[in-house]
């Protein structure tokens, strides 16, 4: 398995003092920039450690809003491209849906796969529902445009004689010879994120890796999706690194403390969805469908416990979280048997999105749980053999 | 009450199409909330008038075609709509959203029209660069959009678990509808209002004077770009005056068309 560390790199001040709101609309007034500067470097200072201690590093970017100052992942990629050794630098994700340019965003991913001699994963994301008032592209549509960036990206990374041209339904170039061109061949992986059967067919038909956020002991059903899409292709059954999973992970040298460092790192469920309401929701970011049922009053629950009991995401206890499978937390030995048995339940899941690190945790809790966890529980994940699920699940 | 709709077919594109009453035709274009088959505007107007009130591509329960993505769109697909029935000397009433897109209609083709109503229409920029003409409202709650839209909100209140379902449905598509055709540039047409002035019929501003999604400013300025426009307006109504004041308005219309 492999464990990359993740933090939505967080401005938590903004928690104290606000009227309802954290994304879009908080004013950029309450961000102190050198306050922003210190927390930066914090942050990148973290992942260096990361690397050190031998996890990969996830990145990410979200807009007009303090539970994530990366507004653009370009950014860090490029400071840790640079400033890391080993570390393999995932984006999860780049919306590219909302890009006015994606010959820019072939550019930016080529270059940084090079600067960091091919570390790089290259996630394409449609995008949580808040970005839309941010970037004002049109959620209708949105996942057609996705693809179209999707292919004209790959097409532009992996086009190295000559010229080629690009009229189509969102994107218009002439002359397409990106510079320089990326160091994995035929070009980075592709990962993405999905919480929908019909998204996850399409990623297993195409083979890339698919991440699931908050799916807990209800994300089996979308990997095996996945599975009947990848060997509709005339594969066998996906390998577990087709899989990858965003857990909160909280762990300490005792039970009480790693609950308490739990609580913290549940912050981030806590405060990543105060949002001003019509921003939850724009048009055409789920179906019609969907959007009927939520009408009549009707909301499918996301998350469960092993035991099909509905955790409310948000709101959920640790000891809930711990048993929806969103939160891995306890000594490091709580925290394997909890990881491997969720492997086991998904039939194989090779990638463990680390969030370490959220909300105002300190950065001596932070320095202590990645340290823990990189020097008691991943060595143990790295041998851990993973199942291969073949079909769906009893 | 009157016959429900049909589906018709123009172009090889599905709509729903409500006819009724006879003698002058009369085309109603709907804004983005949609139209009811029961809404009492439609049997004011049809007293008076051959009333057609389609609803639109991508709204309700009409087709959404394949590239329909603009107001050009809808606006090239009424003038087939009127080309294919062979109409001629059409009065064209539209509201809000439905407005918008009978002003499109109209700065490209009326040969085939006869008067133009636009009650609360959206469609035009008017305002400074950091102006918001047109209220936001996919970014308001539904209280907040009753409350700018709705002299009095109650009328535009729905209960969607006491609906049906296929009443939801239809108004779920209508709000993505909206967005498909308007959300950016929200609500307008940057190039329209320099295109007003080849309106050369006779044409009717309706006002809701209650209308907090736009200023009656807004309205006046939009009268001032179309040659000979009246201006009249609807007390007690916002910006659906076809809704909170449905006699009044149809008995402005017909006056104004001389039905």
């Amino acid at each position: 398995m492999k464990v990359y560390q993740f933090t939505e790199q967080p401005y938590p001040e903004a928690w104290k003092d606000h009227s309802g709101s954290l994304r879009v609309n908080l004013p950029n007034r309450k961000c102190d920039p050198k306050l922003a500067a210190d927390l930066f470097h914090r942050y990148y200072d973290e992942w260096m450690l990361a690397d050190e201690l031998g996890y990969d590093i996830m990145l990410n970017e979200h807009h007009q809003t303090a539970t994530c100052m990366s507004s653009t992942v370009v950014v860090g990629l490029s400071v840790l491209a640079r400033q890391t050794k080993k570390a393999r630098l995932l984006v999860l994700g780049y919306p590219i849906g909302h890009r006015q340019d994606p010959l820019r965003v072939a550019e930016e991913l080529s270059t940084i796969d090079v600067i960091s001699r091919g570390r790089l994963d290259m996630g394409f994301i449609k995008g949580v529902p808040y970005e839309f008032a941010a970037s004002n592209q049109n959620p209708v549509g949105v996942m057609e445009r996705f693809w179209e960036a999707h292919d004209f990206i790959i097409k532009a990374m992996t086009s190295h004689d000559a010229p080629f041209n690009w009229e189509s339904e969102h994107f218009h170039y002439r002359h397409v010879n990106i510079w320089p061109r990326p160091w994995q061949q035929p070009h980075p992986p592709v990962w993405s994120t999905t919480g929908s059967k019909s998204n996850a067919r399409v990623l297993g038909e195409r083979g890339y890796v698919m991440a699931t956020l908050g799916t807990g002991y209800n994300t089996r059903a979308l990997y095996d999706v996945y599975r009947e899409g990848y060997m509709s292709k005339g594969r066998g059954a996906p390998p577990s690194d087709r899989f990858a999973y965003l857990g909160l992970v909280a762990v300490a040298d005792n039970e009480r403390d790693a609950r308490e460092r739990g609580e913290q790192v549940a912050s981030y469920l806590r405060s990543s969805s105060i949002v001003h309401l019509p921003f939850r929701n724009p048009p055409g970011f789920l179906s019609v469908e969907d959007n009927a049922r939520l009408m009549r009053g009707e909301t499918p629950p996301r998350s469960y416990t092993k035991d099909r009991r509905v955790v409310d995401m948000r709101s959920g206890s640790v000891q809930e979280l711990i048993d929806a499978g969103i939160l891995f937390c306890g000594t490091p030995d709580q925290a394997y048997a909890q990881i491997v048995d969720f492997c086991e339940y998904c039939g194989g899941m090779g990638n463990l999105l680390m969030m370490g690190h959220a909300g105002s945790m300190t950065p001596a809790d932070t320095v202590d749980n990645l340290t823990l966890f990189a020097r008691e529980v991943m060595p143990r994940l790295k041998e851990y053999k993973q199942p291969v699920a073949t079909a769906t699940a009893a | 009450m009157s016959a429900t709709s049909d589906a018709v077919a123009i172009n090889g594109i599905r709509i729903e199409l409500i006819e009724r009453g006879a003698g002058r035709p009369l085309l109603f274009l709907h804004p983005a909330t949609g139209i009811a088959d029961d809404a009492p505007v439609l049997d004011a107007l049809a007293k008076r008038a051959r009333l057609m009130a389609p609803t639109h591509p991508g709204f309700g329960r009409s087709e959404a075609p394949k590239g329909f993505d603009s107001i050009d769109d809808l606006a090239y697909f009424y003038l087939d709509f009127l080309d294919s029935r062979g109409l001629d000397q059409v009065a064209v009433v539209g509201v809000s959203f439905g407005g918008w897109l009978a002003a499109e209609i109209a700065v490209k083709s009326t040969a085939r029209i006869s008067h133009l109503v636009l009650a609360n229409p959206v469609g035009i920029k008017v305002g400074g660069r950091e102006q918001r003409d047109i209220a936001d409202i996919f970014a308001v709650t539904e209280d907040e959009y009753l409350a700018l839209a709705y002299c009095d909100p109650k009328v535009g209140k729905r209960d969607y678990k006491a609906m049906p379902e296929a009443a939801v449905l239809a108004a779920s598509r209508n709000r993505e509808a909206t967005a498909r055709y308007a959300w950016s540039p929200y609500m307008h047409n940057p190039k329209l209002k320099g295109r007003l002035h080849r309106i050369r019929i006779p044409t009717l501003l309706l006002w809701g004077t209650s209308d907090r999604v736009l200023s009656e400013s807004y309205g006046r300025a939009y009268c001032a770009a179309i040659p000979g426009a009246r201006f009249q307006t609807i007390e007690r109504a916002g910006h659906y005056p076809h809704e909170e004041q449905p006699q009044e308005f149809a008995n402005k219309v017909l006056a104004f068309i001389g039905s």
